[in-house]
């Protein structure tokens, strides 16, 4: 099995020399496969997210009730706002692949189908920006991997679980650790940069307008991905989060626990029970989609 | 929470979106309730239930089951035109939504008309990608689809499982788990069957030569 708690993985990270190496070390004890075919069944996921944020960029993709599409596009091509450039570009290429999700294109779960534009996001935009080979991309996705299993060690990945804290919570998580150790921070700030990133999305709610991974959900990865830049901005210069990674894992199973169950997936609660969205969804139109008029 | 885990388990499947359950299930249930049919159905009667029912045409339920049914995986880009290729492929497909009761919300009624027959597989989508199929026509089921599957359907004759378990050992092929049930007493019968490995030709045609077997279905896993 994967390591279940960060203290075991940074351990493994200093046997080995990275979290993606402890990663890839344990899933070569725990299958049995050899490391080329592990790192090679990933580089395929990696062509999966890089095609993904690519048809996703066309703003061509439109989902099924055609509440999200063409956000990617307008990101991608307005200037002037107050992100940098390589911020600007990873938000686009999340909401990229969201949109892409939405629209029944193709994607890798990561940790969610609703959350799989975060990993993307950051890794492919940092990755390219840096000039990083897919090598150092399928270390960071092995790591990343690995920091989600923590997690997942003490709740399972999903908004009907535990809220969109464990979807986009858990998907920032991942990128932000992944993505300093793919800067050249080391394993304890990755742990830092993971925490960093968790404590911001702690409590967030599932709360999907008409039941669909459309509003807010393609949004959220553009919020998650935010978060988690700043997350590898401060876990890079130094910042320590004072609670260790294990501990943030654990508060958000907890927090999930004490989640009611309007805010876990049900569409009962926050946006989904909004007036906007119940004009958006009505019983009457379509009994298969709730959506009217579009 | 589940301990086991692989880094592909948190990082996967590759999937066509929007939803692991509302989606890429549906298509795993469509493609399991295909492989126990043992074919591509001519008609196909689903009725969805619950959550399935309620958000399903938004999250592409109804063609992601179809594209199961045509036999395609849960990372096929032809799902999404789905009802196209059943139409070239004659099968004909009606979708509807319904109260199949006390039962998971995501789940859904598919009633599988081939040639003259027709059965009914119920089954459920019950996250991450992972399936259930419930009942099989008139029995209760429990098959996930992650094991080769032997169904028998049978008369309930003393010695019958028995028979049947020896020709299986007999074949070296190892029962990993195993359910039965039936109608009423001396009546009909079903065996579900998963086992470690696919069981041989030879031992299929020797379970469906027992007297009292009436129908034999191996699903392999999927």
């Amino acid at each position: 099995m994967a390591h279940t708690t960060f203290v075991e993985l940074l351990e493994a990270a200093h046997e080995h020399g990275s979290l993606g190496s402890a990663a890839l070390a344990q899933e070569i004890a725990e299958t049995g496969d050899e490391a080329g075919a592990i790192r090679g069944r990933m580089a395929g996921h990696l062509a999966v997210m890089r095609e993904a944020v690519e048809l996703g960029m066309t703003g061509t993709a439109r989902s099924r009730s055609g509440l999200v599409g063409g956000d990617a596009a307008r990101i991608g091509a307005a200037a002037g706002g107050p992100l940098d450039g390589t911020a600007s570009r990873a938000i686009a290429a999340a909401v990229a692949v969201a949109e892409v999700n939405a629209s029944m294109g193709r994607v890798v779960a990561a940790p969610t189908g609703g959350a799989s534009g975060v990993l993307p996001g950051v890794l492919l935009t940092l990755a390219a920006e840096r000039g990083l080979d897919d090598d150092a991309v399928v270390d960071a996705l092995l790591a990343a991997g690995a920091i989600g299993a923590v997690i997942a060690t003490r709740t399972n990945l999903s908004g009907a679980a535990a809220g969109c804290q464990a979807e986009i919570g858990a998907a920032a998580a991942m990128a932000a650790g992944a993505a300093t150790e793919l800067l050249g921070g080391s394993p304890e700030q990755a742990g830092h940069a993971a925490s960093l990133a968790l404590q911001g999305l702690l409590g967030l709610v599932c709360d999907p307008v008409g039941g669909l991974v459309e509003v807010p959900c393609v949004a959220r990865n553009a919020t998650g991905t935010a978060v988690a830049l700043s997350a590898i901005q401060m876990a890079l210069a130094g910042v320590r989060f004072a609670i260790p990674f294990d501990q943030v894992a654990e508060a958000l199973a907890s927090v999930g626990r004490a989640l009611p169950v309007s805010l876990r997936e049900t569409a009962m609660g926050g946006l989904a029970a909004t007036p906007a969205a119940r004009e958006l969804v009505s019983g009457g139109a379509d009994p298969a989609t709730g959506i009217s008029g579009r | 929470m589940v301990t086991t885990r692989s880094v592909f388990d948190i990082l996967g499947p590759v999937m066509i979106g929007p939803s692991s359950s509302h989606t890429a299930g549906a298509v795993r249930l469509g493609f399991l309730a295909r492989a126990i049919l043992g074919r591509q159905p001519d008609a196909a009667a689903i009725t969805l239930h619950g959550s399935f029912a309620s958000t399903g045409r938004g999250h592409g339920t109804d063609l992601a089951i179809v594209a199961g049914l045509l036999g395609m995986r849960p990372d096929d880009h032809e799902i999404v035109r789905a009802f196209e290729h059943a139409e070239e492929a004659g099968m004909s497909v009606r979708i509807t939504t319904g109260d199949l009761g006390d039962v998971h919300a995501n789940t859904a009624l598919l009633t599988l008309r081939s040639g003259d027959a027709t059965v009914e597989i119920q089954g459920s989508s019950v996250g991450g990608g992972e399936v259930l199929v419930t009942r099989i026509g008139r029995f209760e089921a429990y098959a996930d689809g992650r094991m080769p599957l032997l169904i028998v359907e049978h008369t309930d004759l003393p010695g019958e499982i028995a028979s049947v378990t020896r020709i299986i050992s007999g074949s070296e092929a190892n029962i990993a788990q195993m359910r039965v049930s039936r109608t009423r007493k001396g009546a009909e019968a079903l065996m579900l069957i998963e086992t470690d490995t696919p069981l041989s030709a030879g031992a299929l045609a020797e379970i469906e030569a027992l007297p009292g077997v009436m129908r034999l279905r191996a699903v392999p896993a999927v």
